[in-house]
Parts: C-alpha cells; structure tokens; sequence
C-alpha cells in the first residue's frame, strides 16, 4: 500500500523537477513563467496528496490558499509583458 | 470507494507526470502553454477528487479546490499565450495555423478600402 | 529526507538566478519560485499555518508589487 502512495508522489515529484529545469533552461521569459505556473499547479495537487498521507485535514488550507491566489503573480506577469515592452 | 479513489490518483499523477514532461520537451511557448495548462489541469482535478474520494469527510473542501483550479488555470493560460504573443515571441518553424495574424490581417484590409 | 535536500539545494539555485538575471521580470519569475519551493519546505515540515502565510504573501502580493514597481521605472538593469 506505501509502494503505491510511494509510486504517486513520485510520479508527481518527477512533473515538478521537469517543470523547475524548463524555468531554468528557458530562451525566453514566457518560457520561465509557463515552468512556474506548471510548478505551482503541480505542487497544490502534491499537497492535497500529502495532506491524505499524513492524514491531517489542516494540511489542505496550504492548497486552498494557493489555488485562489496563485494566478495573481502570473497575471500580472502577462499584463506588464502585454503593454509594456 | 477507496479503490476508485485510488485510480482517480493514479490517472491524475500520471497525467501531472506527462503535463511536466510535456512542459519540458516541446520546442515553443504555445506548445509548452497547451501541454502544461491541459495536462495539469486535468491532473490536479483527478488527483484532488480522488482523495475526496478517500476521504468522504473532506469532499467539499476538495470540491472548492478542484473548482479553482478550474476556474483559474485556464485564465493564467490565455493572458500569458496573448502577452506572449503581443511582445514578440516567434512561433515554431514547424506550425502552420497562425490564427492572429490571419484576424489581424483581414482586420486591415475594410479600412484600406472606406479610405 | 532526501526530498528535503533536493529542495533546498533548487531553492539556492533559484536564489542565485534571482540575483543574476540581468532581465527584471525573469528576475522576479525566479522570486516567486523562491516563495514557493520555500511554502512546500515549510509545509513538509509540518508547519501549515506558516506555510499558508508564505503562500498568501509570497505568490500574490510580491510579485504584484514587484511588477508594478518595474512598470514604473525599467525593465532591465544596465
């Protein structure tokens, strides 16, 4: 049954490491900003799957707050690329 | 009920896996954007459903965050594919459609003939 | 444990690119992946209340501050 959860949170942590070397390594800052958000959406699914495996409801708090709050940087990324330069 | 909240994760931590792979390998912003907006929206829905699934007690706090994420996702998405489009970012050698453009250049072509 | 050191040690290199990016807004992208690798450390090391504060202020408010203050003066450091 651990092997299992094992087997997830690893599968998830490999999406997170690619996302974080695709913002590392990208041309452009598009590039770098697509890595985090990927990041970010990753890492609120990682959480609610921790917060199962350490059986604590107060754990899913941490996702919630993320998932309303997170787009706020990355939309204000786009805005400033979008009129800016 | 427990073992169909364990495929729903195994379906979404697979599909999170292929998003991150995705957001790796693919040669341009827009394909990067679709693969990492489609696969790890649909990830991240599977996965917290799922453990809602497990935990009947906590289905509705995983219900709001699956409608976030939902809801949000696809908006980050579409402003960083039109700001990226906006500050110049070219597309891949490789892509055929370019939709934008097409709009913008048949925008031009009434005003060029009122004048 | 070992998860533990892999994020430290990509929360370093995230730090260093912060300090040497020459464009701002890459330079602020790199910020916010600070905020979060350091909101998932909090939260792995069972510290939710703190995590969610990290969450709060270093995804939303930071980086809204840190762009609008690049709008209003440049975006790249000469």
């Amino acid at each position: 049954m651990t092997a299992l959860w094992l087997l997830f949170l690893s599968l998830g942590a490999a999406g997170v490491a690619l996302c974080l070397a695709r913002a590392a390594a990208g041309p452009t800052t598009p590039d770098r900003v697509v890595g985090v958000d990927g990041t970010v959406t990753i890492s609120i699914a990682l959480m609610v799957l921790l917060s199962s495996f350490f059986d604590r409801q107060i754990y899913m708090d941490v996702a919630l707050v993320y998932a309303v709050l997170g787009f706020i940087g990355v939309l204000a990324v786009a805005r400033y690329m979008e009129r800016g330069v | 009920m427990y073992i169909f909240g364990q495929v729903l994760i195994g379906i979404g931590t697979a599909f999170l896996f292929l998003g991150g792979l995705g957001i790796f390998r693919l040669p341009d912003v827009y394909n990067r954007l679709q693969a990492g907006t489609k696969c790890t929206t649909l990830g991240a829905f599977s996965t917290i459903l799922g453990v809602g699934f497990i935990h009947p007690n906590w289905m509705l706090k995983a219900i709001v965050i699956a409608v976030f994420i939902l809801l949000t996702n696809p908006i980050s998405a579409h402003a960083l594919a039109r700001a990226s489009y906006k500050s110049g970012v070219k597309l891949w050698d490789k892509s055929v459609v370019d939709r934008c453009k097409e709009f913008e250049e048949c925008q031009e072509i009434p005003k060029e003939e009122e004048g | 444990m070992i998860y533990i050191a892999i994020l430290t040690v990509a929360m370093l290199i995230a730090g260093l690119a912060a300090y040497f990016f020459r464009d701002l807004i890459a330079a602020v992208v790199a910020c916010a992946a600070v905020s979060l690798i350091a909101s998932v450390l909090f939260y792995l090391l069972q510290a939710p209340d703190v995590a969610m504060a990290e969450a709060a202020i270093g995804a939303g408010l930071t980086t809204a501050i840190f762009v609008i203050a690049i709008r209003k003066t440049g975006r790249y450091e000469k």
